[in-house]
């Protein structure tokens, strides 16, 4: 069952492709970021990133003018640019066009390249192309990560890593990915790797630029990596594609290793591809998870939940939920996705067939369809508060942004041990939910009823 | 003490007291090209003015960001209607950009008045569609029309300006509003409020004080406030300006239109509230009034100024750093970090005008440094050479202490409770206490991130 949308979009499901950029770019080491466009941008994008990280999220704006709108904007971003150098004085600098240069058709390539000559610079400088109206934060994210790759990426020579590129997820999903493959001992190449520039220790003196993420001679080599594996199903043009295209690379794309059959599917597809085997002590936190899903599963079982958010997310989100009997009810997000639909649709669903997907929706909608459906739990950014205000509807949060909770950026749900730390979450959300009425749910049924 | 700033550019934004008097000096204007400046844009000012009008639809004509990025921005409350709650965006899309936006922003409004039948939609441009030249002015018009309501355009394209510009937008679609409504017959006890969006009560608990003083608030701009309440305004004999920022355009225009005089007042702080309380009593001469202000003052000062004095203690000869976005509110922060022992030793704004820096200056202690539209990197240096142990802010500024070890007054859209008045100034300084004084402190001054 699908659901069409309307003209208005009132409260949305989702922000806008720059934004997804500056995360890409966060994850490459020593990097700033510049939005090419109108001052307001930047500082809306980083008050929501700094807010979900709680971290400062310093980003370099054109401050394009009305005079910088009509006659273009060249001079803006070339004092921009000599303005990032001075103060940051970072290793690589991504611009990224706002629907405000996109519309007036600005040629930041050509600017970009005249500047690079003219200056003598030698640090990569790599454009992203990413209006606002172009799409969402998560194509924002992949787009600007298959720039960063097929700019940087020129190096073929063969070695042993293998690439591990991943999607918008938390700072301590990134680092536990690196813990599996580190606990395998497989070299890799992880990225982008914004697990401590977005997750920063703390530590003096303080550092403009935080520091971590990929090293940029890394991200050259990818292109003699022995395989790719890329996190995340959804979306076509992806850096691990045009690994593959360009050099050769083996692609291998798993979803998000949340639940067991995902992470399951993951390290597989590592023992595969470098033939090490899967240690014991990975092998006690599966046992571990299926001990506490068995735990769990009978107070998962009354869980009808609504899913939303970025497609990467809400189809992992989708698969736990099966695997533990927790009801998906309504599948939402506000990317366009066709993709979505077909994965969900080609699963083998015993529990309902109830399902309606919603892609490119915004929160009135998820509102509802969610109590049209007697959801009694929704899953998803902190966004969906809106949710538990207006339709009482527990959230248990994940995914990209929360913003008003501590901890949002590194909330751990990959990788077995990160699934139970989710599901439990899930569970004790929904036990939560039934001790709070349940003297007086059975009163009502049983005493004044019969 | 040099500048010596990474971007030569910048030093004519900043100056310290005594050190630079004669020093060239420039605020309120474009914001340096990639130098990080902390400012948004003319959309969000705009914005931020209106959207506590409660029983409006805002309606945002642009890409999904502008709205996104501004649903349920401020903590405004309410004490009726929350439609003002909900982000409503006409969500361009490429095709739009290219073939204009106008039929999409009509079916849109077309949708909202399905749904909620709203007497007022406030219509907000953005940079796309300015570029693009959708006729917004014209949707507006013939939406109004066919629905008999009030559908308002807001000329906020974000790239026409700054922040201020924002609010200047907003002050003239709230003007062009009022201008339709009859011109009501001026009632003598009677004020308007304005420049207070109601952030964790603040505008009640004024409201409360005027009215205790036996005085009528008709229009609160725009806590609290909605469509009838906006038509009372041109009854009032006085408006009083908090927010001076956002505020003073509408309030000079009210002069102008509907003469109706104005005052600046402050009610942060209990030195800043009392004196504005005692402004607006003298305004009315009336001996009740006055009478009724001081007994007030007295109550309010008896019952807040102990409990200051307990956090005084403990505040004494500390120093502080302020960030903030209009002028006005940095002075009268300065005072009350005064009343708290505590010295100010740099002051900045985002969006301050030339006034305020003045006065800023004049009050100002011997070697303050006063910024105008400061970056992170600057905040920086200036905090860590001038030793100060707390910073006023906003939300993106909150990050940029807690990183350096800096305690932190959240000073923004999002505070929980409220800071105006007696019971504002108790929380206050029971905030400064509460981050300054915090044991988390002791852990990082020195030793840092070392086990052993």
């Amino acid at each position: 069952m699908y659901e069409t949308y309307k003209s208005v979009n009132e409260n949305p499901c989702n922000m806008c492709m720059p934004l997804g950029g500056i995360i890409a770019f966060r994850g490459i080491e020593k990097s700033m970021v510049l939005l090419h466009g109108s001052q307001g941008c930047a500082t809306y994008m980083r008050r929501h990133i700094a807010e979900h990280y709680h971290e400062p999220i310093d980003v370099a704006s054109s401050s394009l003018n009305e005079k910088g709108t009509v006659y273009g904007g060249e001079k803006n971003l070339i004092k921009a640019l000599d303005n990032v150098i001075r103060v940051y004085n970072p290793n690589c600098i991504g611009i990224l066009t706002t629907c405000l240069a996109e519309t007036i058709g600005e040629d930041i390539d050509r600017i970009k390249s005249e500047y690079k000559t003219s200056r003598n610079i030698s640090i990569p400088i790599i454009t992203a192309p990413t209006p606002g109206y172009g799409g969402t934060h998560s194509e924002g994210f992949v787009k600007t990560s298959y720039r960063i790759v097929e700019e940087l990426s020129t190096d073929k020579e063969r070695h042993d890593r293998i690439n591990v590129i991943v999607p918008n997820i938390s700072t301590a999903d990134l680092r536990e990915i690196k813990r599996l493959l580190e606990l395998m001992k497989i070299p890799y190449i992880l990225f982008p790797d914004y697990s401590d520039t977005l997750d920063s220790p703390f530590n003096f003196p303080y550092k403009k630029i935080p520091d971590g993420g990929t090293k940029i001679s890394d991200i050259m080599s990818m292109g003699g990596s022995i395989a790719t594996i890329e996190i995340g199903i959804n979306y076509e043009e992806t850096p691990g594609k045009y690994l593959q295209d360009r050099f050769d690379v083996p692609l291998y794309k798993v979803p998000i290793p949340i639940g067991l059959r995902n992470t399951d599917a993951f390290l597989k597809l590592l023992k595969e591809i470098t033939g090490n085997p899967i240690p014991k002590s990975i092998e006690m936190e599966r046992g571990r998870l299926i001990d506490g899903m068995i735990d769990s599963h009978k107070y998962n079982f009354v869980g009808r939940c609504t899913i939303f958010g970025d497609p990467e997310m809400v189809y992992s989100v989708f698969t736990t939920c099966m695997e533990n009997g927790i009801h998906p009810l309504l599948i939402a997000t506000g990317s366009k996705t066709q993709k979505l639909k077909e994965l969900i649709a080609s699963e083998d669903n015993p529990l309902n067939d109830d399902i309606t997907i919603v892609d490119e929706t915004d929160f009135s909608h998820i509102l509802k369809l969610s109590e049209e459906k007697e959801v009694n739990i929704a899953i998803g950014p902190s966004d969906g508060k809106y949710l538990t205000e207006k339709g009482g509807i527990p959230l248990v949060r994940i995914g990209f942004p929360i913003l008003d909770r501590v901890g949002g950026q590194r909330i751990l749900s990959v990788g077995y041990t990160g699934t139970l730390n989710f599901l439990d979450m899930i569970t004790n959300t929904l036990l939560e939910n039934k001790y709070k009425t349940y003297r007086k749910d059975m009163y009502e049924k049983y005493y004044k009823a019969m | 003490m040099e500048l010596r700033l990474d971007i030569p550019e910048r030093e004519k934004f900043i100056k310290m007291k005594g050190k630079h008097h004669k020093k060239e000096f420039i605020c309120n204007t474009d914001s340096v090209a990639g130098s990080v400046s902390q400012r948004a844009c003319v959309y969000s000012g705009a914005r931020v003015v209106l959207n506590p009008i409660e029983d409006a639809v805002h309606l945002v004509h642009g890409p999904i960001g502008c709205a996104s990025y501004t649903w349920d921005i401020r903590g405004s409350l309410s004490s009726g209607s929350e439609l003002f709650r909900n982000s409503f965006s006409s969500d361009l899309k490429e095709s739009d950009v290219i073939f204009g936006g106008e039929e999409k922003l009509s079916k849109c409004i077309d949708e909202i008045y399905e749904k909620y039948k709203p007497k007022l939609i406030f219509v907000y441009s953005t940079c796309i569609a300015g570029v693009i030249g959708d006729d917004i002015k014209a949707v507006c018009k013939e939406s109004s029309k066919k629905y008999n309501i009030y559908v308002v355009p807001v000329e906020s394209s974000g790239f026409v300006g700054n922040k201020a510009a924002g609010y200047k937008a907003a002050c003239n679609s709230l003007l062009d509003l009022i201008k339709e409504f009859p011109v009501l017959k001026k009632e003598p006890l009677s004020i308007n409020y304005m420049g207070d969006f109601n952030l964790a009560g603040e505008a009640w608990i004024i409201k409360g004080y005027l009215n205790q003083m036996g005085l009528k608030v008709n229009t609160i701009f725009t806590g609290d406030s909605n469509f009838e309440s906006l038509k009372k305004a041109t009854a009032s004999s006085l408006n009083i300006v908090q927010c001076a920022g956002s505020m003073t355009y509408l309030a000079k225009k009210f002069e102008e239109t509907f003469d109706i005089p104005y005052m600046k007042v402050s009610f942060l702080g209990i030195e800043d509230t009392s004196n504005s309380l005692r402004k607006i009593a003298a305004f009315f001469n009336d001996k009740d009034v006055m009478l009724k202000t001081e007994k007030l003052i007295e109550e309010k000062t008896k019952m807040a100024k102990p409990i200051i004095e307990k956090y005084k203690r403990y505040l004494k000869g500390k120093k502080a750093a302020i960030f903030v976005g209009g002028g006005f509110k940095a002075i009268s922060l300065i005072k009350q970090f005064r009343e708290l022992g505590i010295d100010v030793v740099v002051i900045g704004t985002q969006n301050g005008q030339k006034d305020e820096y003045e006065k800023i200056e004049e009050i100002a202690d011997y070697g303050t440094v006063i910024l105008d539209d400061a970056n992170p990197s600057e905040l920086e240096k200036f905090m860590v050479e001038k030793g100060a142990d707390i910073l006023a802010g906003g939300v993106k500024e909150r990050f940029l202490s807690y990183k350096m070890g800096i305690a932190f007054i959240d000073h923004n859209h999002d505070r929980k409770h409220p800071l105006s008045g007696y019971e504002g100034a108790i929380n206050f300084a029971e905030e400064v206490y509460t981050t300054a004084c915090s044991p988390v402190w002791k852990y990082v001054k020195d030793g840092v991130n070392k086990c052993v």
